[in-house]
């Protein structure tokens, strides 16, 4: 089982790393997103200040959204997922590793990049610490469950963005507790226990999201 | 003599449940109206004006059965399409599919009344207030569901798809509505709680009551007056259809 999961992981790291600009696009969208916001509210530094995490989160959501369409489709055309299907393994241990390789691919970066960026928003050392904690800790969640949006809207017509509206609702409680570990941290609260609740999230997406994404990949391909 | 049980499984078909849900129809369509009737009088003859609220609370009438409404549909949708998922029975999904626009309807209305009792009560129409922002998600998630089932066109994957979306959502809701607690009660300070009702005078609170069971009957004849279209439409290749569209044109 380890050494599928291991396998469908270094499979889809290694076809990433051929498609790089997959991963950059997903990047700079975070980036520009984020710089988008100074230019429509205004360019002073306390209100930016006070945004700084939600707009962070915010972007961080909408590009880890925007990457859930590779997640199945590549797979999808060429015919590789009707053979996980028939693998003798289980279905949930693939979706497993793609989801792990997804947020390696696209969450990662964005984790990176995030304290730079928060410095444009002039946020300090404790926020952006529990910043780059929260996200480590939520962008796995935003993985998980989007694999189950993808899952379900694979081979849609315009799927892209009716995957969007199925998965976006359910994000709120990450973009909840992730903004606002960074706001407790700010106001001298700490955020030991918005943390606490989205490593609380994240085992439980772990837990569910592979095998609720495996039952809704084998409705799709049926 | 041994009494005769009802074979339930009978009416799991689609064929008789579609004559048994045209016979049910009207009883609870009359009783919807009574109700309505009933009820409307309540709110606005029997009940007094409030103290502090004045004429404008007399919107809770149709407001609060709403709101409950809402989000007992939504659990009865998810129930019937984890039934359909289960069970393969194609009148659960039907059902499902059925329920999602009047659960959608009325947590609209609930978020619309409320509204326009947040103007003159609060100052406001809207406030990020939990409550308000969870119905808000719940509306999305309705939205969801029914723009995943009108995109699948194969009706089979489109139940399955949209069954597994319900029963995520159901997980997800009680998560949703404690996070946006905790999200605005850290925030600011509550400014409005709606939690603390005061004390309501009898004759309010029966108008309510009245005014839930109207629309517990209207949901009732609406999904099931649906759920026969839905039968049609998917049925529309079978043989008994096909006869009973022959019956109708004579």
């Amino acid at each position: 089982m380890l050494s599928l999961l291991r396998w469908v992981i270094a499979r889809d790291l290694t076809l990433a790393i051929r498609r790089r600009a997959d991963v950059l696009t997903t990047l700079f969208f975070f980036v520009i997103v984020v710089t988008l916001f100074p230019l429509g509210v205004g360019p002073e530094m306390d209100t930016l200040r006070r945004m700084g995490a939600g707009v962070l989160w915010v972007a961080a959501l909408l590009a880890s959204m925007l990457s859930l369409g590779r997640l199945f489709a590549a797979d999808h055309l060429d015919g590789t997922l009707e053979q996980f299907l028939l693998i003798p393994q289980s279905l949930s241990v693939v979706v497993l590793g793609k989801i792990i390789a997804h947020w390696l691919v696209s969450g990662v970066p964005l984790v990176l990049m995030a304290p730079i960026v928060g410095l444009q928003y002039g946020l300090s050392p404790t926020a952006l610490l529990a910043l780059l904690a929260s996200l480590l800790l939520g962008t796995p969640i935003l993985s998980a469950i989007g694999a189950i949006g993808a899952a379900l809207t694979l081979g849609l017509r315009g799927g892209g963005v009716l995957v969007s509206l199925l998965v976006l609702p359910l994000y709120v409680p990450v973009l909840i507790f992730g903004a606002g570990a960074v706001d407790a941290a700010v106001s001298g609260l700490g955020a030991e226990a918005h943390l606490s609740l989205l490593g609380a999230l994240l085992l439980l997406a772990l837990v569910l999201s592979p095998w609720t994404a495996a039952v809704a990949l084998r409705i799709s391909i049926e | 003599m041994v009494p005769q049980k009802i074979n339930w499984f009978k009416y799991s078909s689609p064929a008789t449940f579609y004559f048994l849900a045209g016979k049910m129809i009207p009883w609870f369509a009359g009783a919807a109206v009574a109700f309505f009737a009933w009820g409307l009088y309540l709110g606005f003859f029997a009940a007094p004006t409030d103290a502090q609220q004045g004429e404008a609370y007399r919107i809770i009438f149709l407001h609060v059965p709403a709101a409950w409404m809402s989000m007992f549909i939504y659990v009865v949708m998810a129930g019937w399409a984890g039934l359909g998922l289960v069970l393969n029975t194609r009148l659960s999904s039907m059902m499902a599919s059925a329920l999602a626009p009047t659960g959608a309807m009325f947590t609209f209305l609930a978020l619309w009344s409320g509204a326009l009792w947040g103007k003159p009560t609060w100052g406001a129409y809207w406030v990020w207030d939990a409550r308000l922002t969870s119905e808000l998600i719940l509306l999305f998630l309705y939205i969801g569901f029914m723009s995943l089932q009108a995109t699948i066109e194969d009706p089979r994957r489109a139940d399955r798809a949209g069954a597994v979306l319900a029963l995520v959502g159901v997980v997800n809701v009680p998560i949703i509505y404690f996070s946006v607690r905790w999200w605005n009660t850290l925030h600011q300070g509550a400014s409005v709680s709606l939690t603390q009702a005061p004390a309501m005078a009898a004759v309010m609170l029966q108008g309510m009551l009245v005014m839930a069971l109207a629309c517990w009957m209207y949901s009732i004849a609406v999904v099931l007056a649906r759920v026969r279209c839905i039968i049609l439409e998917r049925e529309r290749h079978s043989a008994w259809v096909a006869e009973f569209l022959e019956g109708e044109r004579q």
